[in-house]
């Protein structure tokens, strides 16, 4: 052996289990406080974001406050119409975002090769429209739904301006979702004899209900966060909604409003903005209960 | 939909079939420019149990692939050539190739149950070819899950999901799920690859059963199980690429006295 004592080489047998070196615990050490600091840092705003929403609005939530018309700019009163107003442009929403992202999502993942020239376009555009700030989603919707069609300022027009908005999400999120499935099922249910159409229906489909339930919470967050786009479609009035057609003020229009607008209406924006944590966190987790209630039906334990 | 047609098939063609039920006639197959398989000429006669043997790559598997079309799914697969089934030409292309699936059935390497349950695994098949009655389905199910050994095992846990099994249950139910459908024609692709030597053993059993009822076309690399289960025996070998069949014929004579030098060293185990 050529190593001298002190200079331990890669061979030297002797000295495998001597402690790393100062100079490398050191490092480790540096290491793990920058990532645990970090970690901490961003818990830390989280935690002060919620409790200060809860600190400031929580003193404000009744039923009455929930339920109640909106008084005096929202100084006064409750929000009953905006959670109905809000409600409702979700519901739209949903109601044409979710069929024409599956079928989107079905396309692009069992009918189109990756490789695909349309399946590209269609990709490529889906991710830049995921990319478009919300405020032109908002003047788009504002010219083509309000405007061209006639809708006017309406909780469709609202709704039908988030499906476009929230569909890219979707859809690509469903696409993984059809996409994460194994190959194993297409060819098994092909070489049975079943149809491509009864391979999506029976076998794909519950597969890829995961990946959707993930397009669904990023979408309904977004949708529910949604300020800009439908300041200029659904209309922030502030009475009750008669019809779909009726515009109607969503929660976020109402928080804006509140903080920016409304002299002294600071507490009561929180309140709102505590409430739509709320209902956001209420959704998101109705959309995997049900997703997972589906499942269980379809026996997909692994 | 799901009577057994074999007869009619025959008489229909107008073309004798004789005792062989699969015939494959010079067939090539080609993926893109790269030919993996030439000049086949092969038959398979009914009720027997047919092993491929030959190193990997020879075009066993994809010779399968066109028994049942499932190569039309391959994009750039191309086939040259005539693949007869109880006298039909298959390639044609007013072959319903759902039907044709349904007749030809295939058992992969690797066992590949539905993430259902049980039960679901047959039932599903079932329905999409039309079999609307609940009880007929239930019977059929019974019977294709005893054929395999399976009902005794698994009679308690029908509702349970199949990807509890075992890899040997996983892949009799895979078998049993074929045979629900009845078909005449059953395609193996070293069906005891993925499995622990008793499980092959099963398997084997079950194979050896089978034989008689329907016509088995086996792709194996072990040559042991080839004559352990084979009647009929044929086997490839690769020049250049392209793989081609080097000597067919009964079991006993390919493996006690084959007449091709390529045969001889694989059958000694002196190649591959």
């Amino acid at each position: 052996m050529t190593t001298t004592p002190g200079e331990p080489g890669l061979l030297d047998h002797a000295n495998w289990t001597v402690r790393p070196s100062a100079a490398h615990r050191g490092l480790d050490r540096a290491v793990a406080v920058v990532v645990w600091s970090v970690a901490a840092a961003i818990t830390l705003v989280f935690a002060w974001l919620v409790g200060s929403i809860v600190w400031r609005g929580a003193g404000e939530i009744s039923w009455g406050y929930l339920t109640g018309p909106v008084l005096d700019a929202g100084r006064g009163g409750g929000i009953g119409p905006v959670l109905v107003s809000t409600l409702l442009i979700l519901l739209v929403c949903l109601a044409v975002s979710v069929p024409l992202g599956l079928g989107t999502a079905i396309l692009l993942a069992e009918f189109s090769p990756r490789q695909n020239r349309f399946g590209r376009l269609v990709r490529r555009s889906l991710d830049v429209l995921a990319g478009v700030p919300s405020i032109v989603f908002g003047l788009f919707g504002n010219a083509f739904f309000c405007v061209w069609l006639g809708m006017g300022f309406s909780i469709v027009s609202g709704g039908l301006t988030l499906a476009c908005m929230v569909l890219p999400i979707l859809i690509r999120a469903t696409e993984e979702g059809f996409r994460s499935v194994p190959d194993d099922y297409r060819l098994a249910a092909a070489a049975l004899g079943m149809s491509r159409t009864a391979a999506i229906r029976h076998l794909l489909l519950p597969a890829a209900v995961p990946g959707l339930v993930v397009g669904l919470v990023l979408g309904i967050g977004r949708a529910l966060a949604e300020t800009a786009a439908l300041i200029f479609t659904s209309g922030y009035v502030t009475r009750m909604p008669e019809s779909l057609w009726d515009s109607g003020r969503s929660l976020s229009i109402h928080i804006f409003d509140l903080s920016m607008n409304a002299a002294g209406g600071n507490d009561r924006a929180h309140a709102a903005a505590l409430v739509l944590i709320v209902l956001l966190l209420a959704l998101n987790g109705a959309a995997s209960w049900m997703a997972h209630r589906w499942l269980h039906r379809q026996v997909m334990t692994a | 939909m799901l009577t057994n047609t074999t007869q009619a098939a025959t008489r229909d063609s107008g073309e004798p079939a004789g005792n062989d039920l699969v015939q494959v006639e010079q067939l090539s197959i080609r993926y893109g420019t790269r030919c993996v398989l030439s000049g086949v000429d092969l038959t398979a006669g009914a009720g027997h149990i047919t092993a491929l043997i030959g190193p990997s790559g020879c075009g066993k598997t994809s010779l399968l692939t066109t028994l049942n079309r499932l190569c039309d799914l391959v994009s750039g697969c191309q086939v040259e050539g005539t693949v007869r089934i109880g006298g039909r030409d298959v390639r044609s292309d007013d072959v319903d190739v759902l039907q044709l699936r349904r007749r030809v059935g295939m058992i992969f390497q690797k066992p590949n149950p539905f993430p259902l349950s049980i039960r679901r695994n047959l039932d599903l098949p079932l329905r999409e070819h039309g079999l609307t009655d609940h009880a007929e389905r239930m019977e059929r199910i019974e019977t294709a899950l005893r054929s395999v050994g399976l009902w005794d095992e698994v009679k308690d846990r029908l509702e349970t999901s199949a990807l509890a099994l075992s890899g040997g249950q996983q892949q009799r139910l895979c078998i049993a799920r074929a045979l629900a459908l009845k078909p005449q024609v059953l395609l193996l692709d070293e069906p005891c690859s993925a499995l622990d030597p008793i499980s092959t053993g099963v398997i084997e059993d079950l194979l050896l059963r089978l034989r008689g009822q329907l016509t088995q076309i086996v792709v194996t690399h072990n040559l042991a199980q080839a004559r352990r289960i084979a009647d009929d025996v044929a086997f490839f070998w690769t020049t250049d690429g392209t793989g081609r069949l080097v000597e067919r014929g009964p079991a006993d004579q390919v493996f006690a006295s084959p007449q091709d030098p390529l045969t001889q060293a694989y059958v000694a185990g002196r190649s591959g």
